[in-house]
Parts: structure tokens; sequence; C-alpha cells
């Protein structure tokens, strides 16, 4: 049984001009220990579909889906309480920007043990001793002194670390992590990379990685999906993705990768998509 | 041999941080003696993670940061801004493009004001020619004479990156600070903005000084590459040479982490994960 099984999703927001459609009927499915990378531009409803999936979307959304199922739990019937029980716990998710992130008021050791005392009703001891494992396991060094630092004393990377250890703070069957380096140097993208993929294998989580990035995706995933503008474009195993993709756009977004460039140009998606002329990108 | 557009002799810059009640001021060391030159046409690339100094350089470079100690030349003229100021024609010759798009054009401003800004400050150029030329960078960069009119928020990032590469360009400057101009767009906003700059170097023969910290980008767009780390230049070279043999650790380890998307990485991710 998928850990998490999508049918037909379509998220729109009402606006002015009509409702705009921002996901147009994506299925979706992750298996337990399987990373899943969704691919896209800015735009393609691939952040969107999973704030859906985490309910976290504005009032103004309106979400509709087939099936919207978590390990055979239906999402969509849920009360807002009974859902709230499992996003945090068995589904977290971490975000792009790792320090506006953070509660800036608040010491990164009371962040990591809010999650416990609501989830797991554990009391101070044991949250503490939790949030020093957790602190360790995600490699930041000095645990107990550093439980007491503010988002605002800490790096960019670390603060992704404490985001991390957060998500993973309840062992998540499923873990979401949007753009979780774009905002990061590419050293430590490198290592915040290692370090989820670690995780996802030494905890057995479902993985998805959110992301733009081609080379994230290559180094990171088992399985992707393509998506551009609200649509699936293409869903592959990562060697074929590669190897042999079928769409135009993901052998546009392939070709337009700097490393691939042939000549002294490179191609772009519009080459390939039958897009209005460069200027109106 | 090409003309050497930018020339500089062991930039370094400190900033003094004062101290508080109890506690002296200290000295940041942000760039620590560092020397290049660029010739006409060509760009360099500088390459660091984010605290390295390669902005602070940057901000040297493009004239609006002294720096504390050594020489920086532009064609030919020595500009020392802290002890002489600096000319109309300096201005004119060096202009710089940033990062967010979103943040470095005024929202209050029509996109033709924006164009024609430049030249009304430091021109005499009349109202109807800046009108005229406003217009013809618009369309040098891929932009229509209908988006005259428009304010920043009614275009996409890419877009908006085009129009301050064209704000850039309206003083036909001989040197373009490009500041991670390309980090904030998508993959294929990205390729379009790279082609737009390449045509416009082939175009006015103008000389780039490119900061960014992703490899894959510098290996495309530079003919020479910095690599910077806490303010000091660990290597300077040639591209090809950079790349095949990098000899600093440090560039080394950038090397290394940057992600590679080709088919045999995967091959050999999926089978180490396989074995384990």
């Amino acid at each position: 049984m998928p850990l998490l099984d999508i049918k037909n999703l379509t998220v729109s927001f009402d606006t002015s001009t009509g409702p705009f459609m921002a996901v147009r009927g994506i299925d979706l499915s992750v298996e337990p220990r399987e990373v899943l990378a969704i691919v896209g531009e800015s735009g393609s409803g691939k952040s969107v579909s999973m704030l859906a999936v985490m309910g976290l979307l504005p009032p103004s959304a309106i979400v509709k889906a087939d099936r919207m199922a978590f390990d055979g739990i239906d999402l969509l019937g849920l009360s807002p309480a009974a859902r709230r029980k499992i996003v945090g716990k068995d589904i977290s998710m971490i975000f792009q920007e790792p320090i506006a992130s953070l509660n800036p008021c608040f010491t990164v050791g009371f962040q990591i043990e809010e999650v416990l005392r609501f989830h797991m009703g554990m009391d101070r001891a044991e949250r503490r001793a939790r949030a020093i494992e957790l602190m360790t396991l995600v490699g930041i060094a000095e645990p107990e002194e550093r439980l007491n630092s503010f988002p605002h004393q800490m790096s960019g990377g670390q603060c992704q670390r404490v985001m991390i250890a957060i998500a993973i703070a309840c062992n998540p069957k499923l873990l979401i992590a949007d753009e979780p380096t774009t905002a990061l140097d590419v050293t430590i993208q490198k290592q915040i990379l290692d370090l989820l993929v670690g995780l996802q294998e030494k905890y057995g989580m479902g993985l998805i990685m959110i992301t733009h990035n081609m080379g994230v995706v290559a180094e990171t995933a088992d399985r992707v999906i393509v998506q551009y503008k609200g649509r699936k474009m293409e869903e592959a195993d990562v060697l074929s993705l590669f190897e042999n993709p079928k769409s135009n756009y993901t052998r546009a977004l392939l070709s337009a990768l700097p490393e691939n460039a042939v000549g002294d140009r490179l191609p772009t998606v519009s080459d390939m998509m039958f897009e209005p002329a460069p200027g109106a990108a | 041999m090409a003309r050497i557009v930018l020339d500089a002799r062991n930039i370094v810059r400190d900033y003094n941080v004062a101290g508080g009640l109890f506690r002296g001021g200290r000295t940041v060391h942000a760039v620590k003696g560092v020397s290049f030159t660029v010739e006409q046409g060509k760009t360099l690339a500088i390459v660091g993670e984010s605290g390295c100094g390669k902005s602070t350089l940057a901000r040297i470079v493009t004239l609006i940061d002294a720096p504390t100690a050594g020489d920086l030349f532009i064609d030919g003229e020595q500009v020392d801004i802290a002890r002489h100021g600096l000319s109309k024609e300096m201005r004119r010759k060096v202009q710089i493009v940033f990062q967010n798009p979103y943040g470095s054009l005024n929202p209050r401003q029509k996109i033709g004001d924006i164009l024609g800004e430049p030249l009304k400050i430091n021109t005499d150029t009349p109202a109807s020619e800046r009108r005229d030329r406003a217009m013809a960078m618009l369309r040098k960069v891929g932009l229509g004479p209908e988006h005259y009119n428009r304010y920043p928020h009614m275009f996409s990032g890419g877009q908006r990156q085009r129009i301050a590469i064209a704000r850039a360009l309206m003083l036909n400057p001989s040197l373009l600070v490009l500041d991670e101009p390309v980090s904030a767009l998508d993959l294929s906003v990205q390729a379009q903005v790279l082609n737009l700059l390449a045509d416009l170097q082939d175009e006015f023969k103008l000389t780039y000084v490119f900061i960014s910290h992703d490899l894959s980008v510098v290996r495309y767009i530079a003919d020479d590459v910095m690599v910077m780390y806490f303010g000091e230049a660990v290597e300077y070279g040639p591209r090809d040479e950079v790349f095949s043999n990098p000899r600093h650790a440090y560039t080394q380890t950038l090397f290394a982490a940057t992600p590679r998307a080709d088919v045999e990485s995967i091959k050999a991710r999926l089978a180490r994960k396989r074995a384990a």
C-alpha cells in the first residue's frame, strides 16, 4: 500500500479575475522508504500540491481530489483537529528559508521540545533528552549549549539542521522537503542533502523532495515527477528520466542546464515548448 | 594584445566594527590583498560561499566602496574614490546588476523612467532622446516598446532581470559587474538571461565581472575564474585550468559538493545504494 496516495488533485484560488488553477489534476503516490522528487519551475504547482497535503493552504484555496489518503487514512474527510494530530507527527515538512521558518522569539531548544510536548506528551526531562538526541542526530556540535541559542545566533545551514530535527522529532513516516537547500551554499547544500538521505535510509521514511535543481534530483531521488503549469509532464525512475526523457519539457529542462551546453548558447525551454518569445518569459 | 579594462592590485578592505562600553572595537578583514586583471570582452567569474568577500570586492570594483589599500585601474586610469571622488566618466564606465530583480527596481517608477534615469542624472540628453534610447534598449534585451509604460510588478523575475540589465547598459559602460544575476531565476529563464548576456557581450564588447556560487553557470560563462575563501583568492586562472586541475583544497571541496546531473553519476549512486 502506498504511503501517500493522491488521485486527481486540483487546487484553485479565487482571484478578482476568476478562479486560478494552480494544480490541474495531479496523480501522485509515494511508497514507504521511497525518495520521490517533484521538479518544476516557479508556478508549476509543486509546492502548492504538497501544502494541500499538509493542509497549510490559506482558506481562499479550494482543494479537490478524488482521493487523498495517507497510510490508508482519507485526509480530506478528517476534522481539522484530527488532521492536526497527523500533520507534524506522521507527515512533516521543511521549507526553503530555514531562518524564516524558525520563530525568532524562542530558543531552538524550545521549538524542538514544543513538537514533542504537543504530539508525544513527553515530560520535561524526556523532552530535553530527546531534543539533545535529535540535535546530535542532525549533526550539531555541543547540543546541550546550542539548545539555548536563538535562531539568529546560528548560520543558515545550522537553522536548516534544526528544522530537520523538528521535522523528524516524532519519527514521521513521510517527510516533505520543499526546496530545502535553495538558500544555502553549495558545500552546505551537500551536507544537508547527505543528512536528509542518510536519515531517510536510517529510519525508512518516505521522502518527497521538491526542487527546481536537476542536480539535487540526480543526487537524491529514486523516482521523479516533472510538473509544468500545474500539470504532470512526466513520471519516471531517476535513471530513465535522465537517460531517456519522454516529454519535450523534461528534455528542454535538461538541455537548459549550463553543463550540457553545446556551442556557445544555451537552448531554452521556449525553443521547445512553443511558448511566446523569450521577452515574455 | 587586448586592452585591459580592469586591473586590481592588492586590494584590501577592512571594516571596523564599533565596540561596546566594555569592549574594544575590532577589525574585520573582508578582502585580504586580491589582484586580478580582466581584458576587454572577457568574463572573470568570482566564486565563493557567503561571507568570503566576493560582494565586498564587487562593491569596490563598482566604485561604491573604497578599498582600504591597493590600487584599482579602470581603462588604464587609476581610480581612488576615497581621495579624489568619482568623475562622471568613471560613473558611466562601470555599472552593476544585482541578484534580486524584485528589490533592485523602484516599484513606483515606470520601466521607461527607470531606464531614462541614468541618462537624466549623468548626461544632458533631452527627454525625447532619452525616450528613444530607452525604447531601443528595451528591444535589445528582448522586451518591447509596449513595456515602456508598465510598472515593475507587472513583470516576471526573468523580465525584471532583463530590465535591470537594460538599465545598466543605458550609459554604454565598458565594465559590467554582475552580482549573482541568475541565482534567483528558474532554470529555463536562467538560460535565457545567460544567452542575453552572451549576446550583449559580443555586440558591445562588454567586460564582465560575474559573481556566482553556481559552478555550472561559471563554467559556462567565464573565461577566467577566481575562487575566494575567507577574503583571499585561493585560486585564479583560466577557466579550463581551474576546472581540470583545481589546486587548492577549498576549490576541490567546492567541486566535490556540486551536484552532478549526468547519467554516470546517477548510475554510480544507485549502485552504491543497492550495495548498502
